[in-house]
């Protein structure tokens, strides 16, 4: 969505337009309060929040909230903080994002350039492949990595997180290499072009665009991810989402609810980052799943 | 030898068949063009000589080699694209060494190729830019280039004059013309353009649903079609077609028409008695034919030619006139339909009033109403 | 592929390599997708309780399962749930948009802010609103607080609300989503066509009820989709808002799964519990993708 404010034919009077800007900004009001109360009281010291309320500023502002949920709070066995699982999360992000869109592209690439009888139902199948629930391969993913030994494992988290993200990065080069004229192809197969040259040569210099969409929507969803991490890690491997909710639900001791606050924004910071710095791409990224034939 | 030799080539898309027995020999240096309305199998040949396409039946020989499963780029073939299909990435200079960097060609006379080439087409100050950068007719040439650099046996066009606007098109294909006279290479070009077919090759095969309907050179196309198909395609204002008998007067044969749009008759004769044996038109006497004649070979009486043997002069009524400039198309009614003559600019004719229309005997020609063929 | 013409190497190799290039993935998803989906399937018909086994039941499992309290609670919910979060979402998306769609001065910073809660991990948002509708620390006791005590809003505690909280929640993540969608999709309507309607003097109320909603379709099914497929998946948000609770008040058959295969050992029934949940998903998806991609087998 790189348009900017197209000019419609619509007028509105101006009664009409001051109760649009009033409904507009209670609704931004409405997605920005929670998040922002968390941000405010994650400054706060404990005793200002329980004693206090969640909208009033902090009369003495304190970033010990999130040094502690970095490094010194109890999340799992150790008071370790939050920070081995922030790791933790980059060591399978980043992997399972570069598998994922590289498989992403040259499937992508097959599917739009080198079509044979029978692609359209194998790229069915493999659209089909986002949708499903994961509750359904949760059962046999936990035997079979149990089999091979990499259940609780990093590995073993790229592993799932690659298989069930290949649907969704075929989907985006598969819509985006469709638009490339297939002359290119030819041209460069008289040239004397193979397969790989192609790819290389042709269709990669082009692609900038729909990579960088591909990998801020992989890397936001591998990052937000919680089901695979609760199912398949064990203490030392699970990402920062395992581990917030851990943080966040433990029901021992004081509730220290700006630490917790200052974790969930912690573990927020990279999407939100990615989502700020790149949002154009996001939102492409959001347009660019649907299933456009 | 012949130089591509297309032999019984039949394609077809399951039990879709889209190409018909084409037998098409094209000599060395020949300029052969495939022309057609869309759909009539044109690129889908084109594409076969490429080898991007397979062939269903039949054979394909280049050099008298069989290109039958051939790879495209062991064909030594080229081809330039409707849409030119310049590689976006890369520049000019890229573009056009890219297909010999495919084929090994080291750097030093791929630079050299690169040189040659664009100072032949005159585009070595667009060397260094993008294909986004460049005018329609600048990626025409590159596109050229991109082919010429490969010195391959058989240049392949597809409709690459379509994307261009009117004035460019005809600038551009002078200008094939004459690369095709300078380099004397095999071309075989695809358009659906009937001026361009006329004015480029050497020879015209017509195509329609598949088959081809005639193979020939431009005047052949021309002045005798084979059917009716390929006169009403070739030639623009199209060729005259309307119903007529075949008569006999004297030793001659002759068609007998109706004039504008009462019930006259006319007879126009059609060939004397000496050439009367030879012809298959006595097969038709009495019968109701198709008679085709172009607007150029009616005119006004001053305009008509000289040489010719027979000249038949009607009177009709003038329906439109339609002045353009060089000539005067002046519309009429023969044989129940309406006919286009091209006369003289400075012709004395006005709409609704009588005109003597002067009509060329000699470039006539007759259909068979029920098979479409031309009657000889 | 023809059988009169015999390829040569390059042609070969050129044709093989695609389906070489193709198949690891094909057969990650072969496997551990529709693989997996049979094994799950398989399963669901036998008695495996902690561990799998092999002994068939047939359908007694899912005879057991529509008669847990549990499941019925799960799928109420579902339902309440999954209804509430798609009629919301999309009129909520769709009026957000026809509103920003005005021209309004500030769209470019508006958007962002309605979008960004996309980014937020379903945990993170359900720990910001698990606090915010908390009555001893949230909401509630913010405005009592401020004086007003008599204002009351401990759904997240009660028993029959509970899953209105979650509603609350979701929306607040994926509105954002839809209404880009119809932001993309109004902005791709044709102004000519909105020109001749108020030359034929249509109202505004009118354009829009007549010729932009309906020229809207393609955005509303597209969004109605993607939604579904959110509500029937959505477990982290659960989790992190209610953990299922109060009780079991705000239990979904996602949740359901996870408790009765991992906690409970009562795989059998978790089995068939996920079957259940992809077969209402495949009812909503496989229509979908077969309309869509439909144009796509002759191009």
């Amino acid at each position: 969505m790189a348009s900017i404010t197209q000019d419609t034919a619509i007028n509105t009077g101006r009664v009409s337009r001051a109760l649009i800007y009033l409904f507009l900004l209670l609704f931004a009001f409405y997605y920005l309060l929670p998040f922002g109360v968390m941000v405010l009281n994650s400054l706060k010291p404990l005793d200002e929040i329980l004693s206090g309320n969640m909208i009033a500023l902090p009369t003495s502002w304190t970033i010990e909230p999130w040094l502690k949920a970095w490094s010194t709070a109890q999340v799992g066995i150790e008071p370790t903080g939050l920070a081995p699982y922030f790791w933790n999360s980059i060591k399978i992000v980043v992997p399972a994002v570069t598998i994922s869109t590289l498989l992403g592209a040259f499937n992508g690439y097959v599917f739009t350039k080198w079509r044979f009888k029978g692609d359209t139902i194998l790229f069915g199948l493999m659209l089909f492949s986002c949708f499903i629930p994961f509750q359904i391969v949760l059962i046999p993913m936990a035997r079979i990595l149990g089999m091979t030994g990499l259940a609780g494992s990093t590995g073993g988290l790229i592993f799932v997180h690659v298989i069930y993200g290949i649907g969704f990065t075929t989907l985006y080069f598969r819509n985006y290499y469709k638009a490339i004229p297939n002359e290119l192809v030819m041209a460069a197969q008289i040239d004397g072009a193979g397969f790989f040259q192609i790819f290389y040569r042709i269709m990669l210099p082009v692609s900038g665009p729909i990579i960088v969409v591909c990998v801020i929507w992989q890397f936001t969803n591998i990052w937000n991810d919680f089901l695979f991490g609760a199912s398949f890690a064990d203490f030392d491997s699970q990402p920062m989402t395992v581990a917030l909710n851990n943080l966040v639900s433990s029901s021992t001791g004081v509730k220290e609810y700006n630490v917790h606050f200052a974790g969930a924004i912690i573990a927020a910071l990279p999407t939100l980052l990615v989502y700020v710095i790149a949002g154009r791409y996001f939102v492409r990224g959001l347009m660019a799943g649907s299933v456009k034939g | 030898m012949t130089f591509l030799d297309i032999k019984d080539v039949s394609k077809s898309y399951g039990k879709v068949t889209v190409l018909h027995d084409i037998n098409i020999a094209v000599d060395e240096g020949e300029f052969l063009v495939l022309v057609g309305p869309s759909g009539c199998g044109k690129s889908t040949l084109l594409n076969m000589i490429a080898g991007l396409e397979e062939i269903t039946a039949g054979s394909m020989a280049i050099k008298g080699r069989e290109m039958n499963g051939v790879h495209p780029s062991k064909r030594n073939i080229a081809m330039v694209f409707q849409s030119y299909a310049l590689y976006p990435n890369m520049t000019v200079a890229e573009n056009i060494s890219f297909g010999l960097e495919m084929h090994g060609v080291p750097k030093a006379e791929r630079l050299a190729a690169v040189r040659d080439v664009s100072g032949m087409l005159q585009i070595e100050p667009l060397l260094e830019r993008k294909p986004s950068q460049l005018s329609g007719g600048q990626r025409q040439r590159v596109a050229m280039g991109r082919a010429l650099v490969r010195n391959p046996d058989v240049f392949l066009f597809d409709e690459p004059l379509s994307n261009l606007d009117a004035k460019l098109r005809v600038d551009m294909r002078t200008e094939i013309k004459k690369l095709h006279h300078k380099l004397g290479s095999t071309i075989v070009y695809v358009t659906h353009d009937q001026i361009e077919a006329m004015t480029l090759s050497t020879r015209i095969a017509v195509m329609n649903g598949g088959h081809i309907q005639q193979l020939g050179t431009p005047k052949e196309i021309y002045d005798n079609p084979a059917n009716m198909f390929v006169a009403s395609f070739m030639g623009s204002p199209s060729m005259n077609i309307f119903p007529a008998t075949i008569r006999e007067k004297g030793s001659a044969l002759g068609v007998e028409i109706s004039v504008g749009l009462g019930a006259d008759k006319k007879h126009l004769k059609l060939i004397d008695g000496g050439k009367r044996a030879k012809s298959e038109l006595h097969n038709f006497i009495n019968k109701d034919v198709l008679l085709g004649i172009r607007p150029e070979a009616i005119t006004d009486p001053d305009g008509a030619d000289r040489n010719a043997q027979i000249i038949e002069l009607v009177e009709n009524v003038v329906d439109v006139t339609e002045p353009a400039g060089s000539d005067t198309y002046v519309v009429s009614h023969l044989g129940g339909q309406e006919v286009v003559a091209r006369m003289r600019a400075d012709a004395v004719v006005k709409p609704g009033e009588g005109a003597v229309f002067a009509l060329n005997m000699d470039r006539a020609v007759v259909f068979d109403p029920k098979t479409e063929q031309r009657i000889d | 592929m023809s059988s009169y013409s015999k390829p040569d190497m390059t042609s070969r190799v050129q044709s093989i390599l695609p389906k070489i290039v193709l198949s690891p993935s094909l057969f990650l998803i072969l496997i551990f997708v529709y693989g997996f989906i049979l094994f799950s399937t398989v399963l669901s018909f036998t008695d495996s309780k902690m561990l799998p086994s092999y002994d068939f039941v047939g359908f007694s499992n899912y005879v057991k399962l529509f008669g847990l309290r549990h499941w019925s609670i799960a799928l109420t919910n579902l339902v309440i749930f999954g209804v509430l979060y798609i009629v919301i979402c999309t009129l909520l998306g769709l009026v957000l948009a026809i509103f920003l769609d005005q021209k309004i001065r500030g769209e470019g910073f508006l958007r962002p802010i309605y979008l960004y809660p996309m980014a937020l991990s379903f945990i993170v948002t359900g720990t910001a609103w698990k606090w915010f509708l908390d009555p001893g620390i949230g909401l509630e006791h913010t405005m009592h607080q401020l004086g007003w005590e008599s204002f009351a809003f401990n759904w997240i505690k009660d028993r029959n609300m509970a899953i209105y909280t979650v509603v609350i929640a979701a929306v607040w993540q994926t509105s954002g989503f839809v209404m880009a969608m119809f932001l993309a999709g109004l902005r791709g309507i044709d102004n000519q066509i909105l020109k001749a309607a108020q030359i034929d003097g249509a109202s505004n109320l009118n354009l829009y009820r007549r010729i932009i909603i309906p020229q809207l379709r393609p955005a509303f099914l597209s969004a109605f989709v993607i939604l579904c497929h959110l509500a029937i998946k959505s477990y982290d948000l659960v989790i992190a808002l209610t953990n299922g609770g109060p009780g079991r008040a705000t239990e979904v058959p996602s949740t359901f799964m996870y408790s009765y295969t991992f906690a409970r050992n009562q795989m059998g029934i978790g089995a068939s519990s996920a079957v259940i949940m992809l077969l209402t998903i495949a009812s909503v998806i496989v229509p979908y993708l077969y309309a869509e991609l439909k144009e796509n087998k002759h191009g």
